[in-house]
């Protein structure tokens, strides 16, 4: 008999205490000795963790209304500028900016020692943080400037909202040029000195669902150490499945776009984050809890870093340039001994993204789950799963019509 | 005698003296200088790892305090901070001297100070600021 589960029979046992929870690590071995039907029938949860930099991140605020009224139009938090284009004391604050005074890279490598991420963190670690935002004035809000401080329990809302998170794999990048080069994938030493990755491997919630057949729009989530939901598919989402020599796969390209109450988050699992040369981020802890619905969901879920590949790209040359072909492909466990092939040489390999707390993550969701305080919530909808979704569109440029809004805009001002 | 990582520091005065060849000449110390600040006429430091018999280089050291420069042992300057490190791994790879290490299957992050070379550069690829770094 195959095994066909419901959601809601899942619920029911969460409810009951009669729950079975294993962690995505936890879960290899078993089915690897019991096999894909017996454990599917045994087990009804397996859980995810990934602690990553996500730079497709923030949080949008709402102030509360001063007193005259004012419509902010620029707003810093930090001195970290937010984007307040939106109703009078709202305002959205990007994981990437960076203060207006920041040196950015004038003297390169630049340090970007603090940037959006960091905000986030200080407001979360229960910190004060200095608002100050500038108006133009109008009749009903005619304030035209206030330099405050302000605390996260003190705002209407503070909510997390992340446009782009948990990459369902990510490029291990290495260096083909001659000089030492600073990225969003670390410092990347010349002549393939050594090889960064990225991702949780075989805790990596998209790679455990990679056909995304029980995650959509409302799955519950732990996001930053409370619990978010998922809302729509990431910017980018485009996962895929790519046939490699024998007989592998390799599977990425999907991603989340997630939400949750900022306030009842923790410090701990929303880091700001510096890369040297890069600029200024932030890390999430995201944990993904997938329901075992049937077998085919939990051979996926039982997947380990031997039967999971990443492509090796160079971000030396071929990677700014915009034409990153793979120089090849390595499983995790590879990755994870700490050295892979490559053009018939040992490159030494590091990760960027902290296994131990990405397991630390998916033993924090089992838990709340056996504790009967997480139940699994029932997607409104899936979200597009591997050649489901459009192929991503690079950006052409075109040279703007004389007559456009931009094109007489420049020529007026010229 | 073992390698000894020192940190001195001298005043303006003493910036200019040849104190590295009067240590190899006059007390027979292998030097190897791992990092170095040291302007004419302005307060500088350098860190030395040093190596030679008891005798010697106590006599070294004692020729040194002589010029009015301080001695600290390098060990108490170079720090993990454990609350800050995440474990991500993003120091392994710049670190040249392996002091920063993965311990596997864990993957976590270790720090052994005598391996380590002061060469600065985990303090400023670690994300989260967690190597710290004070003379």
């Amino acid at each position: 008999m195959a095994v066909e589960k419901s959601l809601a029979a899942i619920n029911a046992r969460i409810k009951s205490g009669k729950v079975v929870v294993l962690t995505a690590e936890e879960v290899i071995p078993l089915v690897q000795e019991k096999g894909v039907r017996e454990v599917a029938a045994q087990v009804d949860v397996v859980t995810t963790g990934t602690f990553g930099t996500m730079c497709s991140s923030g949080a949008y605020f709402n102030f509360g209304h001063t007193r005259p009224r004012m419509k902010m139009s620029k707003v810093w938090m930090n001195n970290v500028q937010a984007y307040a284009g939106l109703a009078a004391v709202d305002a959205f604050l990007g994981a990437a900016e960076v203060p207006d005074n920041d040196p950015l890279n004038s003297i390169h490598p630049g340090e970007f020692r603090y940037g959006g991420g960091h905000v986030i963190h200080d407001l979360v670690a229960r910190r004060p943080v200095h608002l100050r935002a500038l108006a133009y004035g109008t009749d009903c809000y005619p304030r035209r400037e206030i330099n405050t401080v302000i605390a996260i329990d003190d705002l209407n809302e503070a909510v997390l909202f992340n446009p782009r998170n948990a990459s369902q794999n990510y490029n291990v990048a290495v260096n083909l040029s001659d000089r030492t080069i600073y990225t969003y994938m670390g410092v990347l030493k010349p002549h393939l000195g050594n090889a960064n990755y990225s991702t949780s491997g075989q805790l990596s919630p998209l790679l455990k669902d990679p056909y995304f057949r029980t995650i959509g729009l409302g799955t519950r989530i732990f996001l930053g150490g409370g619990s978010g939901y998922v809302i729509w598919q990431g910017t980018q989402h485009c996962p895929q499945s790519i046939a490699l020599a024998e007989g592998e796969e390799l599977i990425s390209g999907g991603t989340l776009a997630v939400i949750g109450d900022l306030k009842q988050m923790c410090p701990e699992w929303l880091l700001g984050a510096s890369f040297l040369g890069y600029g200024a981020s932030l890390t999430v802890g995201l944990g993904l809890p997938i329901p075992i619905l049937n077998e085919e969901i939990m051979y996926w879920a039982s997947r380990s870093d031997a039967d999971i590949y990443a492509p090796v790209i160079d971000y030396g040359l071929a990677y700014p340039a915009g034409n990153p072909e793979p120089l090849g492909y390595v499983s995790y466990a590879q990755l994870k001994s700490g050295t892979i092939e490559l053009e018939g040489r040992e490159i030494p390999a590091a990760p960027l993204s902290s296994y131990p707390r990405a397991r630390q993550i998916a033993a924090i969701l089992k838990d709340w789950i056996q504790q009967g305080g997480f139940l699994l919530s029932e997607p409104v909808a899936l979200l597009p799963s591997i050649g489901a979704a459009p192929s991503l569109k690079p950006l052409h440029e075109k040279k703007p019509e004389v007559n456009s809004p931009n094109g007489r805009g420049g020529q007026a001002r010229g | 005698m073992s390698p000894k990582r020192i940190v001195l520091r001298f005043m303006a005065a003493t910036a200019d003296k040849p104190i590295i060849y009067q240590l190899i000449r006059d007390y027979d110390l292998l030097v190897n200088i791992l990092k170095a600040d040291i302007n004419p006429r302005k307060e500088g430091m350098m860190v030395l790892e040093i190596q030679g018999e008891p005798e010697q280089y106590t006599r070294g050291l004692d020729y040194l305090r002589s010029l009015g420069i301080t001695i600290q042992p390098l060990s108490q300057d170079v720090q993990r901070n454990e609350t800050r490190c995440t474990h991500c791994g993003a120091c392994i790879n710049v670190c040249p001297s392996n002091a920063l290490y993965l311990e596997r299957p864990a993957m976590t992050v270790h720090f052994n100070e005598d391996q380590c070379v002061v060469c600065m550069m985990c303090v400023r690829a670690c994300p989260y600021k967690a190597m710290e770094v004070c003379f």
